[in-house]
């Protein structure tokens, strides 16, 4: 098992023409992903090395039946397509694209919200990997295999710093999951630790945060109350200062809120455990499961 | 970006919130100008975003022209909390008979706008919230629904506002989220929102903004041409007005040790691994995803701009970004710049065993390669200790 993307997935790649979406759709391909589609208005017709273009998701998805979107388009257009995307009957919109103004992110999170079809995944993240079965987005999958350690983070370097680590400690992982460093990320920590903890082939759960809001104060009460499997987490930023946008939009300390020590001690006191490095992340992953095979 | 107060009141005016008439004034002689036009009794405002202005002298009430060119004379050029004063603001005074707190926030817990309105205004709104949060009175706004009347009725009597101004103080907020939401801003707050006196007999009372403090997102400059030029120069930092030039994302910290990485969450973790070696970072610069060689070079240089630097860290966990693509823009930087102090290099991920052998072919003065981030960081405060050493 796995959670959000598997065998079952059939992607169509909004933005499929342009340089980036076509090198990450053919990579995603590559690894086993079925990419059916892809859509780019006024290409229809076309193909990306055998992977039909259309005009619109409503085309692509009646002709191919894809049930998963990853949207590659500039940032300008980037809520439409993801409301396209869901107009279409698309269930899982991962979007990758950075820099999608605030107040876009916060009509299509309540759109889709309201409409309750599609689960949105970032804005601004790397996408979602289950090793050995599907990839949707730009994660390099060489750095990581099958195995039964979830994770989640907001930042995209980060997770594969975090994953090879535990990798040279013999982890793999069921599912790394991107959610993105946006103000209004379309799914939250608590939301995917919620799904980790149904999987059955999970045995831990990774979760890597940064400063500024408060999805990881959200999270460790989420834990607290609701998660059996073990939990470690890391939080980036210590040492950032407040009132400076750290490299993300959503990376901000504002007045007393969203520094990684109040984050850090939130888990901490909800019986999570902290690492302070990432090489303590894979540290603590050892204590908590025993040396992976 | 966070705008000046009359850049925020500008914007205000354009949207029929009602503001002070003012002037904009560089100048002593400006500043004369304008208080002449404006007539006396003026105020004359310091612009810098920075609170406490009042305190520090950088508000002050000019009753004729003499006291207008003294403080404008004092006020220009001062230095307030390390921030220098390029700009006047010269206001028609205000009579005040109460003061209010009014924001719009964008709320990422609620994934909503927050309206918030108290008496309470006139003092640090964090410190109302603190000791009596009571008096703030609170209101999310659907998105999709957008504002209507009634919030601002609610808003309005729940926060106890004076009867007389009910229906101005909820217009007044009506107009404070349509600037909200049609100019994208990310936070629109006015601190004081003063009810002014009136008539002797307590009629005719009235409402404005006597400050603004507004941020807009930056992503949304696309659509906001306008607002697209807006500048405070009193606090752009040279350093990191270069690296916006040359398309890198920066901010400068207090350390001596020179920090690239690539992706945000990587270059913060770097940060906290360096301090917690002992070190002192002296910036964040994420080189991106993707970085090509040119890319790095331009960092650098960007980096090494900063004469405090000692010593620099590159750490690159390569995705989409290729490890020989990195060592080929050091191998480049070194060739243009010939930098004067060692480099700490940990290469991993995407060709990391060709960025290395490239680095090693190189053979490059005063560059270490360490194989983990954890080795990259002891060794570059060790490299920055024996430098401040000698």
């Amino acid at each position: 098992m796995s959670i959000l993307v598997d065998a079952s997935t059939k992607l169509c790649v909004s933005g499929i023409t342009g340089r980036e979406g076509t090198f990450h759709s053919l990579r995603n391909r590559e690894y086993g992903t079925d990419v059916v589609a892809g859509v780019t208005p006024g290409k229809g017709g076309q193909d990306v090395e055998g992977i039909p273009v259309f005009n619109t998701f409503a085309e692509a998805v009646e002709e191919t039946a894809a049930n998963t979107a990853m949207i590659f388009v500039p940032p300008r257009f980037a809520a439409d397509s993801i409301l396209e995307a869901e107009d279409a009957g698309i269930e899982l919109i991962v979007a990758i694209t950075e820099g999608i103004p605030a107040h876009d992110e916060l009509r299509v999170y309540n759109i889709l919200r309201k409409n309750g079809r599609a689960r949105l995944i970032g804005p601004n993240c790397p996408g979602i990997l289950s090793p050995g079965k599907a990839n949707v987005g730009i994660i390099p999958a060489a750095f990581f295999r099958e195995g039964n350690v979830g994770v989640v983070s907001r930042s995209g370097t980060l997770t594969y710093q975090i994953g090879n680590v535990l990798a040279q400690r013999g982890f793999g992982n069921s599912t790394i999951v991107g959610i993105g460093g946006d103000p209004v990320p379309g799914t939250d920590f608590i939301e995917v630790i919620s799904m980790f903890e149904e999987d059955p082939e999970t045995e831990l759960i990774v979760m890597c945060g940064e400063i500024g809001g408060d999805a990881e104060e959200r999270a460790a009460e989420h834990i607290a109350a609701h998660v059996s499997k073990p939990v470690v987490a890391y939080i980036a930023g210590f040492t950032a200062p407040p009132g400076k946008t750290m490299g993300h939009a959503g990376a901000i300390v504002s007045g007393s809120q969203g520094t990684a020590r109040a984050k850090a001690q939130a888990l901490e006191g909800k019986g999570v455990r902290v690492g302070r490095t990432p090489t303590q992340v894979a540290e603590l992953a050892v204590s908590l499961l025993g040396a992976a095979a | 970006m966070d705008l000046l107060e009359y850049q925020g009141k500008q914007l205000f005016a354009r949207h029929d919130v009602p503001v002070p008439e003012g002037r904009l004034a560089v100048s002593v002689e400006e500043a004369l100008a304008a208080a002449d036009d404006i007539g006396y009794p003026c105020v004359i405002k310091a612009q810098v975003q920075i609170g406490g202005r009042g305190k520090a002298g950088g508000i002050k009430i000019a009753r004729d022209r003499d006291e207008a060119r003294e403080h404008a004379e004092a006020i220009l050029g001062m230095d307030i909390r390390g921030l220098t004063v390029h700009e006047l603001w010269i206001e028609e005074a205000s009579e005040i008979a109460a003061e209010y707190y009014a924001s719009v926030v964008f709320d990422r817990s609620a994934k909503a706008p927050l309206l918030m309105l108290s008496t309470k205004g006139g003092m640090d709104i964090e410190e109302v919230a603190a000791e009596d949060p009571a008096a703030i009175a609170r209101l999310h706004v659907d998105p999709l629904l957008g504002f209507q009347d009634f919030h601002g009725r609610r808003l309005a009597f729940a926060a106890g506002v004076d009867g007389d101004v009910v229906r101005q103080v909820g217009a007044m907020l009506a107009k404070l989220y349509e600037v909200f939401v049609s100019e994208e801003a990310t936070l629109v707050e006015v601190n004081p929102l003063i009810v002014t006196a009136g008539a002797g007999d307590g009629t005719g009372r009235g409402v404005r903004a006597l400050d603004a403090k507004v941020t807009l997102d930056e992503n949304a400059m696309f659509r906001h041409a306008d607002n697209a030029q807006l500048r405070d120069i009193s606090a752009e930092d040279p350093q990191e007005r270069m690296a916006k030039e040359r398309g890198l994302t920066f901010v400068k910290l207090d350390g001596d040790i020179g920090i690239l990485g690539n992706g945000a969450g990587l270059v913060m973790s770097t940060l906290d691994v360096v301090a917690e070696a002992g070190g002192a970072p002296a910036n964040f610069l994420d080189a991106g995803g993707g970085s090509k060689a040119d890319a790095i070079t331009n960092a650098v240089e960007v980096i090494l701009s900063n004469p405090r630097v000692r010593a620099v860290l590159f750490n690159i966990f390569g995705g989409i970004t290729r490890c020989d693509e990195v060592a080929r823009g050091l191998i480049e930087a070194f060739d243009q710049i010939n930098p004067q102090v060692p480099f700490v290099v940990r290469l991993d991920g995407t060709n990391d065993q060709e960025g290395r052998r490239l680095l090693a072919e190189a053979n490059l003065p005063n560059v270490y390669t360490e194989a983990t981030m954890d080795d990259a960081a002891r060794k570059v405060v060790e490299l920055a200790a024996e430098a401040s050493a000698s």
